[in-house]
């Protein structure tokens, strides 16, 4: 018997799962810092967590956090120091794992979190890279966290802030990354995984109550669907008191009503009761 | 004996801060931003500023806002438990702001060059991004040694870096911990640091633990007492971050009206004699004082 869960609650419970135990995780602001605390309470509890301000830690902050400069994610840290330490943990090739969310995705994985509809003359500014650029370019594999929908998922992204695998095979290579490229996309609809040989995304695993036609109509180009569909398995009870814990308010999952636009946009296919 | 740096908030923005300046801020990343500095800057009208950093939260937008900047240099620039900021939205919309787009990666490693006397420093982030179309400060090179392709970050040195730190001395040595992010790059790389502290100490605190000072204190130019000088951003060991702040901010920026709204109440009031602290309120205060004490084991630099 499993207890109602959020959408947002749902893509926490499967961003832990993509961290293995011992990993080292460049952790990033919202789903994925839950994500990584859940992984830490549940399989991975010697995953380490690097953050881009200059800070590594190996156990959960001691209370809530909305930023990971907030206090209590300094306080008993492991290591407090400077960007380019940080940063240089990641472009020598010692993170596993990052997390990164985006505004546009496309089929290759390019995300683009800096202007929607061209930067010549944009309709839409948005805040920027941050570390996604580094993230997507320099840890071992990244996992892409988004809202799932059709202007959203574009055959090619607007701007490319931080590259997947480009326009396909040898792509990274060719630009001079140094390895990479994403391992997953995690979505409001479902989980997707990139063809090594195509480097296209594949839709891999639909949320329950969530179409195969549904994904399609929200993707805008002709989707690859896995030959063995998965249905993406619910939080348990014990990873949903991790969460709770962790977001006491539901700031980020998205059971308070004052909150940000990701989780009113997730909100707004509401609290799912499963039987 | 060299001489005191300690001047007054206005003092020290009218004379390290002048109109077409180059301005690092909020090095620390989400932790100590000079709000206080950021929003004399919007007193005194600061006219064409560059503001530099890696994302700055909301101090960016609030000096867009005011209609103080002309180009930014930033790998993020928004509200970070919210998302988009609208005032630097609809000046990048409407054409009224260059930006140069940076990852957190190659902005440190442009101040660091600027740091390091050099005039690049090589990166292999960004690679085949977008992020060359909209930066002229980067460029592709192959590496001599290897035949790699790098990244080349061109050097960025600030005319001033404003940073808040917990204690400084009248000569600008000061003690700061916590993330430091960019701030020891962004101190070395500028013409001038100015520096605001929570409190003012006797050297010999400082001198007690020189592995804590972020800059010497020959480099830095002004020294300000500005206590609570970065809320609502938190400062270890002094106070938490006010995240209701920053959630007012996001609804009163919606619309310009709406922002001066936010301005005439945060910014305006606080004037020469810097009385923040009175306008933010005692109890405002103590909510965010910090509850669970952690001091660190002294360590002996003893011979």
């Amino acid at each position: 018997m499993e207890d109602a869960y959020t959408p947002v609650e749902l893509m926490v419970t499967a961003a832990a799962r993509e961290i293995a135990d011992e990993e080292v995780v460049f952790v990033g602001m919202r789903i994925p810092l839950l994500g990584f605390l859940l992984a830490k309470h549940t399989h991975a509890p010697h995953a380490v967590g690097v953050y881009e301000l200059g800070v590594v830690r190996d156990t959960p902050a001691p209370s809530s956090i909305l930023t990971m400069g907030d206090l209590p994610n300094l306080s008993g840290a492991s290591w407090l120091a400077n960007t380019d330490d940080t940063m240089g943990l990641l472009q020598r090739g010692l993170v596993d794992v990052s997390f990164i969310g985006g505004a546009q995705v496309d089929r290759f994985g390019n995300l683009n979190t800096s202007y929607i509809g061209g930067w010549r003359s944009p309709g839409t500014r948005l805040p920027g890279s941050g570390g996604a650029c580094d993230l997507a370019c320099l840890a071992k594999r990244h996992i892409i966290v988004m809202v799932h929908e059709r202007r959203r998922f574009k055959k090619r992204v607007d701007y490319m802030t931080s590259p997947g695998y480009g326009e396909g095979p040898g792509w990274r290579a060719q630009a001079g990354l140094p390895r990479g490229g994403p391992s997953a996309v995690i979505t409001t609809l479902g989980i997707f995984r990139f063809d090594e040989d195509s480097c296209e995304m594949v839709l891999a695993s639909v949320h329950p109550g969530v179409s195969v036609e549904t994904v399609r109509s929200q993707t805008g180009w002709p989707l690859k669907v896995a030959p063995h569909l998965l249905q993406t398995p619910v939080p348990t009870e014990a990873e949903l008191a991790v969460i709770r814990r962790f977001d006491p308010e539901g700031y980020w999952t998205g059971s308070k009503k004052e909150s940000i636009p990701f989780v009113e946009e997730a909100r707004s296919r509401k609290k799912k009761n499963i039987p | 004996m060299s001489p005191s740096k300690l001047v007054s908030l206005s003092e020290a923005v009218s004379r390290w801060v002048p109109d077409g300046a180059a301005v690092a801020m909020g090095c620390a990343f989400e932790a100590l931003i000079p709000f206080a500095a950021g929003h004399e800057m919007i007193r005194q009208e600061k006219k064409r500023l560059t503001l530099i950093g890696p994302i700055s939260d909301i101090l960016f937008d609030q000096l867009v806002g005011a209609g103080c900047v002309s180009r930014i240099q930033a790998a993020w620039v928004g509200n970070v438990i919210t998302g988009s900021a609208y005032p630097f939205r609809r000046a990048v919309e409407e054409g009224r702001l260059k930006v140069e787009d940076h990852s957190n990666l190659t902005l440190a490693m442009a101040l660091k060059a600027g740091a390091m006397g050099l005039s690049f420093m090589p990166a292999r982030t960004a690679l085949g991004s977008d992020l060359f179309q909209t930066n002229p400060g980067l460029k592709t090179l192959t590496c001599p040694f290897t035949g790699q392709t790098l990244t080349a970050v061109s050097a960025i040195c600030p005319d001033v870096a404003v940073v808040h730190v917990q204690r400084a001395d009248a000569l600008g040595n000061s003690h700061m911990w916590g993330n430091l992010g960019v701030t020891r790059e962004a101190c070395l790389a500028s013409r001038h640091v100015l520096m605001t502290a929570e409190e003012i100490v006797d050297s010999e605190v400082l001198l007690s633990d020189p592995n804590r000072v972020v800059v010497p204190g020959f480099r830095v130019s002004a020294v300000v007492h500005a206590p609570w000088g970065a809320h609502p951003s938190p400062v270890p060991g002094y106070y938490n971050r006010d995240h209701e702040a920053f959630l007012d901010y996001q609804k009163q920026s919606r619309t310009p009206r709406g922002f001066d709204r936010w301005k005439e109440k945060w910014v305006d009031p606080v004037g020469k004699g810097y009385r923040y602290p009175e306008l933010l309120g005692k109890d405002r205060m103590e909510a965010l004082m910090i509850q669970h004490r952690r001091p660190s084991v002294p360590v002996d630099y003893g011979y």
